[in-house]
Parts: C-alpha cells; structure tokens; sequence
C-alpha cells in the first residue's frame, strides 16, 4: 500500500463500513460491532494523516492519476486534517452514546450506516480541493442529514425536516449557480487553480459578486445572521444523539467552506468581504447570545450557543491576521467537542427529568453528583476559563482583534463569553441545585452507560485545553497555511505551469 | 384488477426482453457512444416497472426474488472496490487500467475497469429505483 493516496483513507474507510452495514440492517449486534470497527479505524486513519501532514508536508491525490487542475484533486493539509480528526472523533463518541440511547426501531433502519455516511460527507468536504466536488460532498452529508432528521417519523421530526430540505434544496440550488457563474468567469473549477487566476486577474468586481453568491450559500449552511432562521427548530426535532452530530459537525462545514473561500479563492477585495463577514459574524453572536438567554428549553439554550460560536468564528476569519487564525481553527476543534459533549449531557439531563423545560427542573446535585460536576466542567470548559479548552482559541482571537484595531468587536466577544457563562451557569442553578424538581425512574445500568462516554468527552475536552501545546504545533502550520494561498497553489499544482 | 389483459401480458412477455436486452447494449455501448451505467439502469429498472404494471406485486417478487436494498450495497461495493485497484496497485485512487484482449467470437476488444464502475452504477440504479417503487407500491 503506497502513502500516495492518504488523503482519501478518512472519507473511503466509513464508506466502507457503511455499505458493510447496509447488508443486514436489522441485526442488531452485527451493526453495533461494525459501526464500532468502522469509526475506530476512520478514526485512526485521520489521525494516521494529521501525522503524517505534519511531518512531510500536506497530502495531495489527484483521482485517476490526472494532472492537477483537470482531475479532481484531494487536499489533506494541516486545517482540513485538524477538521477531519475533530469530526472523526466526536463521531465516534456519538455512536458510542447512540448505543444506549437510540431505539431500536431507528437502529433497525440504518441508522449507523447513515451516521458513517454523514461522516464520509463531512470529511469529504473538508478534503477536497474541487469547489464542484465540494458540492457533491455537501450533498452527501445533506442527504444523510435529511435521513437522520425524519428517521423515526414522530410528528414534529416530519414538520421540520420537511423545512430543513426546503431550506437546504434552496442553498444548494444558489450554490450550483454560484459555481456556474464562476466557471464562466475563469474557466476552471479546482480551488488552487482558480486562486491563482483570480490573482491574474486581480479579483474584478464581477468575482467578489460571485463570492457573496457562495458566501450566501455557506451561509444558509453555517446559520449565519440573517439566514440562521431554519436552525433552531430543525434541530430541536430529532433526537439528541442525531443532534449532537449536526450542533457539532454540519454547522462547522459551512464555517471551514467560508474560511477556505476567502482565504485562498477571493482573497483580493478584503476591504468589502471581510467588513460584510464582521459585521455578520457579530450579528451572529448577538441573535445567539438574546436566544440563548430568553429561552428556558434545555435543548434550545445549548442550540442557541452554536449561534454565537459559529459568529465568533466567522468574526475572527473576518480579521485576516496569523493569529485570529490560529485562535480560529483551535476553537473550532475545541467548539466540535464541547458542543457534542454538551448535547450529550443535556440528553442526559431530559433522559433523567424527563423534561427539556428549565423551571421543572431541580436537585439533580443530591442525587447524580458525578453528572453534575461533569456538567459544571463542561461549563466552564465552553466560557472559556483558563486552564480548559475554550480559553486559548478566544483569547489568539481577542488579541487578533485588538492587534487588527478592531476594539469595539473583540470587546463584544469577551462580552458574549459572559453571556455563554450566564446562559450555562442558568441551566446549572435551576436545574441542580435548586430544591427537588420531576424525576423519572431511570434504570441505573441505562444511566451509567449514557454516562461513560459523556465523561469521557468532557474529559477529552479538559484534556485538549491543559495539553494544548500538542495540538499547537498542527494549528500553527494551518494559520501559516491560510496567510498565504500561494502555498496552497504551490503544492497542489505541482510542475504545473 | 378482474379484467382479462391478454394483449398486456403477452405483450410484456416478448417486450420486457427487448428492454432489457436494450439496457444491456446501452450500459456496453456506454463508452464510445451516448449510455452508460446510469441510462441502462434506468431502462432496466422501467423493464422492471412493465412488470409491476402488468402483474401485481407479489407476483413479481416470486419471479424476481431480489432484495433490492443489497442489490444498492453491491453496487457501491462494486464501483468502491473498482476505485481502489489504484490504492493496490500503487497508484493514485480512482485509476483505471485497460488492455486490448484476444476475445473468442468477439475478436480485438478493448477492456476496461471503468466497465466495473459503471457496474457498480448500473445495480446502485436499479435498486434504488426498485426500491422507490416498491415502498411506494407497497403501501396500503
């Protein structure tokens, strides 16, 4: 087996894993072992390749032995690497925590072949250097998105899916156009190749007309201000392990799709993009911070959180300087766990009250201490306290602000990081220590099992915050990556005049 | 239906073979001439239709005993597996190979693994269609 093609171990090992499972479907046993197997080896292949993107430089294969620009060529660099390990991971506890938590008529109806497949989507996105197979792996992910968010048929699952396809049909139509347009103005599709005749061309006013089209489009992905309308509802529908898996990754796409096209496809006219993307990304982050306090659902409380992680993302890929990068790509790996962990732990807390309403809540610290402390960590793991995971990331994007000049936004971030404690801090006042709310009888095995991989989570998440000089070394290299796209040009069209 | 349909059922006798056969000859001339695997799989998977419109359901399913979901996973293990030759071979994925071989009856033929590909497509289609077809028919 040659390393040629390691870029592509992430996105075909699920694949396989999945077809595998589409075989018998109902048995049981058979899909929680292959399921298993399937994440354990995309996971190891994931970080197989961060490894080796660090120590020999970024992996390209270009399908079917073509040169560069006219086959479909796949990047595995150190920002997309990071992305695919991150997602890898946080999959894998979602399946371990789905074994006790989804029902068997969802498992019964390939419900782990379609998690692999959403999988083989989202590192398929965040590996490709194709803007039209980029598409093409948005569709795949969406797709099995559509699956997860109707499977089980409940009443309001239906409603809601049936907006989230109407929603998504729309974005994706804007995107084939927007791709179209771009074609027609420079004539090719593969990302390095259009960077480089974007910068000949010196980015005409007709190409920064088609950025905002696909900016547009990753936009209705990401939920930014103001096409964020869709989110909240569709993703309080299914149930909570299918939501961990969208707070967690489908957000996250659109995310790493605006920072790769204005960092290496447009990256000309900052003047007008990056203020657009500022003043959205701030936008975001009030339309989540006033959501996350008005609402008292559990549920809505944490989806309104990824409102203002996701603005605060978009605000420091706004600022265009090493360190908002850095800060940037650390955090959303950071943001990846902490939100998965904390759908998980809210999971928990409507599995064991039986409610997703705050103000029936009560008590929980007398009777599950180790759930509640775990759930305290995780608070202060997402605001940003020192020695855990959020701190660093928020705080390279502070300093990248203040250093850029833009002291009234980095203020405002700072501030939003108040609101997420407020936010948090609520759920946990109300809900635990507060005098004895609805409880349901949970048996104790159940409770225990949903408990293991949430701690172990949350525990990852502590980890990734106090080691964070391992993962530092990989998250300079991306910054370094995105302050300049020539890179990028460079190693994908290798020998290419 | 309590109507005599001769005319259909003989006729479906002798037409489903045509499609099929036709499907067939598009799926091979898929390479040089307008077809390929997704045409053929949709002509196929109408051969299949005729069959439904003129038997009912469970007819169809004691001639053609085919779990249709399976036929999906062997297709995309088909077109899977034909992707990774290059992956064996030391090559880049998705490489395709092909020889002139020294065919009995059929002479010089050019062979190709794009053929196995587009395999994989043809049964991904006509399961997929099939399946369609079934859960919708199939409900009461």
């Amino acid at each position: 087996m040659n390393s040629m093609n390691s870029a592509v171990f992430p996105i075909i090992v699920p694949l396989f894993f999945a077809i595998l499972l589409m075989f018998a479907p109902t048995q049981r046993v058979y899909q929680k072992i292959v399921a298993t197997i399937g994440i354990l080896s995309t996971l190891s292949m994931s970080v197989f390749v961060l490894q080796k993107v660090h120590t020999d430089g970024a992996q390209v294969v270009t399908f079917g032995s073509w040169q560069a620009p006219f086959g479909i060529t796949m990047v595995a660099d150190s920002i997309s690497t990071l992305f695919v390990t991150a997602a890898s991971l946080v999959t894998l506890f979602i399946i371990w925590y789905s074994f006790t938590a989804i029902d068997r008529e969802r498992e019964g109806n390939y419900y782990y072949a379609v998690v692999l497949l959403m999988l083989v989507g989202v590192n398929g996105a965040f590996t490709t250097g194709d803007l039209f197979n980029l598409f093409v792996f948005f569709e795949v992910f969406l797709m099995a998105s559509y699956l997860l968010s109707v499977l089980g048929g409940t009443k309001q699952q239906l409603k809601e899916s049936l907006k989230y396809m109407f929603i998504n049909v729309f974005a994706s139509a804007l995107f084939v156009i927007g791709v179209a347009m771009l074609y027609a103005v420079v004539g090719t599709l593969n990302m390095a190749d259009i960077s480089v005749r974007v910068t000949q061309l010196e980015q005409p006013a007709i190409v920064t007309a088609i950025s905002v089209v696909l900016f547009i489009v990753f936009a209705f992905k990401a939920a930014l201000f103001p096409f964020f309308f869709w989110l909240p509802s569709a993703y309080s529908a299914p149930p909570i392990p299918i939501m961990a898996l969208f707070g967690a990754l489908l957000t996250k796409v659109g995310v790493y799709s605006i920072l790769r096209t204005y960092t290496l496809l447009f990256p000309l006219d900052t003047t007008f993009t990056h203020t657009l993307l500022m003043i959205l990304g701030i936008a975001t982050m009030v339309v989540g911070c006033i959501g996350a306090l008005a609402s008292w659902n559990v549920v809505k409380i944490i989806i309104y959180n990824i409102f203002i992680a996701v603005g605060l993302l978009i605000y420091s890929i706004s600022l265009f300087n090493e360190e908002s990068f850095a800060g940037m790509l650390y955090y959303t790996v950071h943001d990846m766990l902490i939100k998965a962990a904390l759908f998980l732990l809210v999971g928990l807390l409507v599995y064991v009250t039986g409610t997703q309403q705050l103000r029936q809540m009560g008590g929980i610290l007398t009777r599950y201490p180790t759930f509640a402390w775990t759930f305290f960590i995780a608070i202060l793991c997402i605001a940003g306290i020192p020695p855990f995971s959020g701190f660093i990331g928020k705080m390279l994007i502070v300093k990248g602000g203040f250093a850029s000049g833009h002291i009234a936004g980095s203020i405002w971030v700072l501030f939003s990081s108040l609101i997420v404690l407020w936010s948090m801090i609520r759920i946990f006042i109300y809900a635990f220590w507060s005098k004895e709310g609805r409880f349901e009888t949970v048996p104790k095995p159940t409770y225990v099992k949903m408990l293991v991989p949430t701690v172990t989570l949350v525990a990852l998440c502590v980890a990734y915050g106090i080691f964070s000089s391992v993962v530092w070394p990989y998250v300079q290299d991306g910054a370094k990556l995105l302050m300049d796209p020539t890179l990028y040009s460079q190693f994908v069209l290798k020998g290419v005049k | 239906m309590n109507q005599n349909n001769v005319i259909l059922n003989t006729l479906t006798y002798v037409v489903f073979f045509m499609i099929f056969l036709f499907s067939i000859h598009i799926f091979l001339a898929g390479h040089f001439a307008p077809g390929g695997g997704f045409v053929g799989g949709l002509l196929m998977a109408s051969g299949l239709l005729l069959l439904y419109v003129t038997f009912d359901l469970e007819t169809v399913r004691k001639m053609l005993p085919i779990n249709y979901s399976i036929l999906v996973a062997i297709g995309l293990l088909f077109a899977l597996g034909t992707a990774s030759i290059g992956l064996v071979a030391g090559d880049a994925f998705f490489t395709h190979y092909f020889n002139h071989f020294q065919l009995p009856l059929l002479g010089d033929s050019e062979l190709h693994t794009a053929m196995l590909f587009d395999t994989g497509v043809y049964l991904v289609v006509v399961g997929v269609t099939m399946m369609i077809i079934e859960s919708i028919g199939g409900d009461q």
